[in-house]
């Protein structure tokens, strides 16, 4: 446990020692703001112009905040955490084989579990700093109009869950390669086709289509954004995260075995 | 303190090490000897549980280093050839870091961090990354990192490479302090560096064990004809007959004409007569010739190195 701590306060540490923290940071939260401003904009002046001429709200199924604003700008976050969030995790075990610091972690008596662990708490760090500079968005939409708190829970939750698979994938990308570039492509290549995988269900047949729409992020996260917390959702997330934890623990042991 | 037998490790079909069994008692400094590529590395990465041997078995403080690997590994510290250190943290935080990692107790750890700061002179930089440190220093957090937890077994690979004659000297002393107290075990292909703090070496070429010995032992061993030089004022045909006469003598040579007629003479004598120099002196003497230098001639261990590396081949 205390191994696990020292390495998450190390890598915790590490962000804010070098600019990436900084960068990732400020870059997400401008790309979040522009997004929210926009559908924020739009969103008053769909409601003035229908204010005026009733007719038009026919075209608009669903003109409220909830509908317009925040479950939008909760789609958004999850694309820009899918850009962000492997520029996070790339450095994880690349840097340690590239600059040969991974021999002496290593020889440490620490068990691979902690290293990994430890390194998946330390991104989740960032990770949580990260999203929960967002909230000040929910709070503007929360004095302005009269958004559903539940939603907005919900679709926090949804986020976390996602990051935190997210985080786990592109550890495991940077623990098969020494190259940082590589281990970002990878991860964020995977990322991006079990974020569309869905969309192929629609003519993939009836049972690989459901299973392909299984293992698509975009379904569990537009449950979460609903307002909905599925067991099913969050089982999912957390066999996603147990399972790329897994396959990282077992290249870390093969590493050792091959040399 | 360390038994390692019959010790391989292949890496595809190309070699890394091949049958390599020695044992290193408590308290002992073992010098590694080899050229590059000869797998000093590849043992000592299989000792530190960094890789798996293919086959054999090593021990340390009687854990398998396979079997017990976190038990070997609470026990050694261990200095990569590269010194690989965090560059983005301080020196202090660092070493309290890998003080954690180790295992020292939560409340020693400032003691510790400020004990090895002080054994490897690191005061001085206790407010600098390491990124920003040069050379010799950054060997110095290496080893202060090894030496954090006070470790039974300290494992060094080329500990004093790449630092400026100084530093050298500051940091073979500590390591030979270190030694008594510790079981060190050390990579070089500096020669003299060997006799100067081991107490036994071992010389590995090819992945394979070619001797393991004192240096002492092994420069004995190795001259198979124990060589004397002498420098004789004399007719030179003369002392090459009256000399080669002597009982003991198997060749004698001129090394080098001089003026005045005095020369140097390479004296070889049979290996089980070596203490037939003695009689040497009486015959110049006897002949009223000048004896201005006569010493032995030993072999240096990089002579017995290349020797040992060459014959190696040619079996």
């Amino acid at each position: 446990m205390r191994n696990f701590y020292l390495i998450f306060l190390k890598e915790l540490r590490s962000y804010f020692n070098s600019p990436i923290a900084f960068v990732v940071i400020t870059i997400f939260l401008v790309l979040s703001g522009y997004f929210f401003y926009n559908l924020f904009a739009t969103f008053s002046t769909v409601s003035f112009q229908v204010m005026t001429q009733p007719m038009l709200a026919r075209q608009y199924n669903q003109l409220n905040i909830t509908e317009m604003v925040v479950r939008p700008l909760f789609s958004n976050l999850s694309l820009f955490m899918l850009i962000m969030l492997p520029m996070l995790t790339m450095r994880m075990f690349s840097e340690e084989k590239k600059s040969g610091t991974i021999e002496l972690l290593l020889t440490y008596p620490v068990k691979d579990s902690e290293v990994i662990l430890g390194k998946f708490a330390g991104c989740m760090g960032i990770f949580t700093i990260m999203i929960l500079l967002t909230v000040p968005c929910f709070i503007l939409i929360g004095i302005f109009g009269e958004p559903e708190m539940g939603v907005i829970v919900s679709g926090y939750v949804g986020l976390f869950l996602m990051g935190a698979a997210f985080i786990s994938l592109g550890i495991f990308a940077s623990s098969i390669t020494e190259n940082q570039i590589v281990a970002a492509v990878l991860s964020f290549g995977s990322l991006l086709i079990f974020f569309m995988m869905g969309y192929s269900a629609g003519f993939a047949g009836e049972s690989v289509g459901s299973i392909l729409k299984y293992l698509s992020f975009m379904p569990h996260l537009y449950n979460f954004a609903k307002g909905v917390l599925d067991t099913e959702d969050i089982m999912y997330y957390f066999l996603f995260i147990l399972f790329c934890i897994f396959l990282n623990m077992r290249t870390l042991e093969s590493k050792r075995w091959r040399g | 303190m360390i038994e390692v037998e019959n010790l391989t490790k292949k890496y595809g079909d190309a070699r890394g090490i091949n049958d390599v069994t020695f044992t290193v008692e408590k308290g002992e400094v073992l010098g590694f000897l080899g050229p590059n590529g000869a797998g000093k590395t590849t043992t000592m990465r299989i000792l530190t549980c960094f890789m798996p041997a293919t086959s054999g078995k090593a021990k340390i403080a009687g854990f398998d280093v396979f079997e017990d690997s976190l038990e070997v590994r609470k026990r050694i510290g261990y200095l990569p050839e590269s010194v690989p250190l965090y560059t983005d943290m301080q020196v202090p935080v660092y070493l309290e870091f890998v003080a954690g990692l180790k295992g020292v107790d939560r409340r020693d750890v400032k003691r510790r961090v400020s004990h090895v700061m002080d054994d490897c002179a690191l005061n001085a930089v206790s407010k600098k990354y390491i990124g920003e440190l040069s050379k010799g220093y950054r060997q110095r957090v290496g080893l202060a990192q090894a030496l954090i937890n006070d470790p039974e077994v300290l494992i060094l690979d080329e500990p004093t490479i790449g630092l400026d004659p100084r530093q050298i000297i500051e940091i073979r002393s500590l390591i030979k302090s270190l030694g008594g107290r510790r079981t060190v075990i050390l990579s070089t292909h500096i020669l003299p560096e060997v006799s100067m703090i081991c107490q036994r070496v071992v010389i590995i070429n090819e992945g394979r064990l070619v001797a393991v010995d004192t240096p002492q032992n092994l420069t004995a061993q190795l001259q198979r004809s124990q060589q004397i030089l002498i420098r004789v004022g004399g007719p030179e045909k003369e002392v090459l007959s009256e000399v080669g006469k002597i009982n003991g003598v198997s060749r004698v040579s001129v090394k080098e004409n001089g003026a005045d007629n005095i020369n140097a003479y390479l004296i070889e004598l049979k290996k089980d007569m070596v203490d037939a120099g003695k009689d040497i002196p009486p015959v110049i003497v006897r002949k009223n010739w000048s004896l201005h230098e006569m010493r032995p001639v030993g072999m240096s261990l990089e002579d017995i190195f290349i020797k040992l590396v060459t014959e190696e081949k040619i079996n």
